[in-house]
């Protein structure tokens, strides 16, 4: 038998017998010979636990990670610290190996793990309600516009080129199906530029936005009022550490990518969905909500609720098709935001920002690497190399540095360079004597 | 109603496995919420000493944009965190804990060697924009997975990006749009049976298509002239799972496929129930064009208490062309590059799907091999059919014959006889010391009990599985009352509704968000 099925071939004869069949074969009588598969799959046998271990270690060894290759990369994942506890903590096996707590009466440890994570959710938007994660900031984007659009009854989005090019890829592709109409907004010099006047249903923000600029969200969102618009901004989580919570701009939903509490940077996924919005627009929250309630001895429990909204109960008329969800990484974020607390959230953006600014004076001290853009940045910045961004990358990569993200032609070129709380000033140092060898 | 007359032959020898009512899931007393724990000032953050300029958040940071105040969150030590989260873990029922029989779910044990690989810095560590030089073991890891997944479905080629199933609909959703559009004739409907998820139709609707519902017939299966009915040259396709949610296998699929081609239609397959068909036949042979997996429930990543799954999308060789991109392809030189197909629908994840997810799928396929999956799929339908034959004499069987790895029985007797309900059958089954199967759906079925055993539980459990169910329906009395050993009892789920409290801020008395 495979390594993971119990029974023994006695054991299999005797269930066997006990439905009348002679043989495993028969217990697939329904499928049609036409239809059987001769000869079994077309896949290698089975290996053993150190054989696995062994090819899976191969391909683990063929993939570039610290000690050899410093991550001064970011564009929605980010190389942070993930303390002993969380990974302890998340990788409890009575976490990892259930599922969607349909039975809340067995369920109240991820339940009451998922209520604590949406209040510090919502309390990083300065919103009053976030939901139990969606799976990634991608989706959480579209997630987002979709409950704008089906809110304000106009299909127009007016989305910032601030915003990551590969969420806007993602709700591009969505778009197809929900048929909305996105109108790009260029950015100038760092900052958004809207339309000055026109109809729309979502305007959408990044703040910082990709090119690691801070933008204007109270012009956000008066923009969003003459427009008759909501406001739906991607929020950045680290940096809201430091920065005013969207919340209190006035924004109607808050998106982010929530990687950075807990979750190794994992070739870029799992990734983790933050989604939060005003309590008005709850009916439409999309996925999961854990709500506090209590039991028949009115003891305080946990348990999913407002169901009624969700696929599986309104079928071709709800506004979102999401089940499986990423509840794992919720958990993570939870117990991470925890861990850092309330001065530890703070002191996390604190240390982000420094070592941004001191690798951006640094590369700027370069003869020939200059600002790509002019406005003030927090934790990620981009600059105009003398050589093509991707050339960079390629020949840092040589010194043990994976040197940022290559920027596309729509931002005009250039390197997109992030710096978070995991780099000494001597990486940075080294980093930068390196670029100066190379661009030469 | 009285347990079946062979169970006195049943499996009874040697002390049953999986008997969870002694799995030590404690916790009668309320646990505090992480906030109630704080005490100002305490924490359990370090970070590393880095050397740089000690420049302040004044300097860094414009006063407009600058937080007046922190953001509150919790406050308290590491013993103290870890001891709230471990508390917490021990008030949840998991798959390590005993057999979780959640229908349609797959709740099988999870090999611990996945999590192995899972974890390991070459994997975990990479940033995902990093030059294809650099990670081509990620990249060999996602070619030869997709390449195994069509193998297994007998697709022509595959994308990993969508993160679950119900990702993985709507990209196949808006493949068909795609090619309807290319064929120069949109059309505007789909057809899905009355047994599916509830995913399907919700998928349908953001997939920018109308929902055609058609009818099972009486064995269960799609009654296939009420389909005939329904199809004319509006119609972009069918969803169809296969075996069906109520555990049967369509056995007319090559007529329906026949059929639906027949009017330039696709057939969609939902992977949700595809491990029990492993290595016996394909989504491929069967006639479909565009296949779903959720490889959480095939090939054993641990369901993470809702997720991270993984639902990677095979298509057939004329729908290829479309996929999401970019793909692993092994280039002119030996080495791996990234490919986006020339029709592409464009992204549908912001990099490529839940690596750490596939990576576990992998490692467990290369455990099990092309042999080791069919064994998976023999011993889950072995199981269900014991099951399901086991139980025929304490609950109804309305689709009585033999199915796949799953089956659906209902409680409608025993609740017009004796009051007992399909969820006090579950509640009393929380009791038992077993999770509950999935109630109440498909939703054809009166009091449905949705039993999936899996192939991981071994013929003791499943015989101490059979007599709690047994026990449970000799003796319905009482059971509203259920259950009663858990660490809290039946919850009040209109109370939740009614008076809605999302966050700890949102409690009576609280002062609210900042």
């Amino acid at each position: 038998m495979g390594h993971f099925v119990p029974h023994t071939d006695a054991e299999i004869a005797e269930m066997l017998a006990f439905l009348d069949l002679s043989s495993t074969d028969e217990l697939f009588a329904a499928v049609p010979d036409a239809l059987r598969l001769a000869g079994g799959l077309d896949m290698a046998p089975g290996l053993s636990e150190p054989d696995v271990a062994a090819e899976m270690g191969r391909l683990a060894a063929a993939n570039a990670v610290l000690p050899e290759l410093v991550c001064f990369a970011g564009g929605g994942v980010y190389d942070h610290e993930v303390p002993a506890a969380t990974r302890s903590l998340t990788f409890r096996s009575e976490f990892v190996t259930a599922y969607t707590p349909y039975q809340p009466e067995v369920a109240q440890g991820v339940l009451q793990m998922l209520f604590e994570y949406q209040t510090m959710v919502a309390r990083l938007a300065g919103l009053e309600v976030a939901n139990a994660s969606l799976y990634d900031g991608a989706s959480a984007l579209v997630e987002g516009v979709n409950l704008a659009v089906a809110s304000s009854g106009n299909s127009t989005v007016w989305l910032s080129r601030g915003v990551n090019p590969s969420w806007r890829e993602v709700l591009r592709t969505f778009g197809a199906g929900t048929g909305h109409d996105l109108v790009d907004v260029p950015v100038a010099d760092g900052v958004t530029g809207w339309p000055g006047d026109g109809q729309a249903g979502a305007v959408v923000v990044q703040h910082p936005n990709y090119l690691g600029c801070l933008e204007d969200l109270a012009e956000a969102r008066r923009v969003a009022d003459r427009a008759g618009a909501l406001l739906v901004v991607v929020a950045d989580p680290v940096a809201t550490g430091l920065l005013r919570s969207p919340g209190s701009f006035g924004a109607d939903v808050v998106v982010g990518e929530g990687q950075p509490f807990g979750t190794p940077m994992s070739f870029g996924g799992p990734l983790l969905g933050l989604f939060a919005c005003r309590l008005s627009h709850v009916r439409r929250l999309p996925g999961r909500l854990v709500g506090e309630t209590v039991d028949v001895e009115g003891r305080t429990a946990y348990v999913t609720t407002l169901r009624t909204r969700e696929q599986d109960i309104r079928r071709e008329k709800a506004s979102s098709n999401v089940c499986t969800n990423q509840t794992l990484i919720a958990v993570a974020c939870a117990i991470q935001l925890s861990w850092l607390g309330t001065g530890g959230l703070r002191e996390l953006a604190l240390r982000c920002a420094r070592g941004t600014r001191y690798a951006r004076e640094a590369l700027l001290g370069i003869d020939g690497v200059t600002p790509l853009v002019g406005a003030p940045t927090l934790r990620e910045f981009a600059v105009r190399t003398p050589v093509p961004a991707a050339t960079v990358v390629e020949r840092m990569a040589d010194e043990g540095f994976l040197a940022g993200v290559a920027l596309s032609d729509e931002y005009g070129g250039g390197l997109l360079v992030a710096v978070t709380e995991r780099r000494t000033r001597s990486e940075i140092d080294q980093y930068a004597a390196a670029f100066e060898k190379m661009v030469r | 109603m009285t347990p079946h007359p062979r169970s006195e032959s049943a499996l009874t020898g040697g002390a049953p496995g999986g008997r969870a009512l002694s799995a030590p899931i404690m916790g009668r007393a309320e646990e505090p919420t992480v906030f109630e724990l704080s005490s100002p000032g305490r924490s359990a953050w370090s970070f590393r000493t880095t050397g740089l300029p000690e420049w302040t958040a004044e300097d860094l940071v414009a006063a407009d944009h600058l937080r007046p105040e922190p953001v509150t969150l919790p406050e308290v030590s590491e013993r103290d965190l870890v001891g709230h989260v471990t508390r917490l873990s021990a008030r949840q029922y998991s798959v390590d804990l005993g057999a979780y029989p959640l229908g349609s779910c797959t709740m099988k044990y999870n090999p611990k060697l996945c999590d192995d690989a899972a974890g390991l810095a070459g994997l975990a560590g990479a940033h995902p924009s990093a030059p294809a030089a650099l990670t081509q073991g990620w990249m060999e890891l996602l070619g030869d997975l997709a390449a195994r997944l069509c193998a297994v479905t007998g697709m022509h080629a595959a994308t990993l990006q969508p993160p679950a199933g119900a990702a993985g609909e709507l990209t196949g959703l808006l493949l068909m749009r795609a090619w309807h559009r290319d064929q120069g004739r949109p059309r505007t409907k789909v057809i899905i049976p009355d047994s599916a998820h509830g995913t399907n139709p919700a998928s349908v609707t953001l997939g920018g298509y109308t929902t055609v519902t058609v009818p099972s017939d009486a064995r269960g299966c799609v009654d296939v002239a009420a389909l005939r009915d329904r199809l004319d040259d509006d119609v972009a396709g069918i969803m169809l799972t296969n075996p069906n949610t109520l555990g049967l296998f369509e056995e007319d699929i090559a007529e329906i496929a026949a059929a639906v081609h027949e009017v330039g239609g696709l057939l969609y397959y939902d992977g949700a129930n595809l491990n029990a068909i492993l290595g016996v036949t394909r989504p491929g042979d069967m006639g479909f064009d565009i296949v779903h997996m959720n490889l959480h429930k095939t090939f054993a990543v641990p369901h993470g208490g809702g997720g991270p799954g993984a639902g990677p999308v095979a298509v057939s060789e004329r729908l290829a062309p479309y996929l999401p991109g970019p793909l692993p392809a092994v280039g002119d030189d030996g080495a791996w590059e990234w490919v986006t197909p020339a029709r592409s629908i464009g992204r549908v994840h912001s990099w490529h799907g839940n690596a750490l997810a596939l990576a576990r799928a992998y490692s467990y396929i290369l455990a099990n091999g092309g042999d080791g999956l069919r064994k998976v799929a023999e011993a889950a339908v072995l199981n269900a059919n014991w099951l399901r034959e086991r139980l025929r004499g304490s609950y109804d069987m309305p689709y009585d014959r033999p199915g796949m790895h799953e089956f659906v029985a209902s409680a409608a007797s025993l609740k017009r006889t004796a009051g007992l309900k399909a969820v006090d059958v579950a509640k009393r089954l929380l009791e038992e010391g077993f999770h509950a199967p999935t109630v109440y759906f498909p939703l054809i079925v009166e009091e449905a009990l949705m039993i999936e055993p899996t192939e991981t539980e071994s013929p003791q459990t499943m015989e101490a599985l059979a007599q709690a169910l047994e026990r449970i329906a000799a003796d319905p009395g009482g059971a509203a009352a259920a259950p009663r050993s858990t660490p809290v009892g039946r919850v009040d789920e209109a109370r939740a509704a009614r008076r809605l409290i999302p966050t700890w801020d949102a409690r009576p008395g609280s002062a609210g968000p900042e």
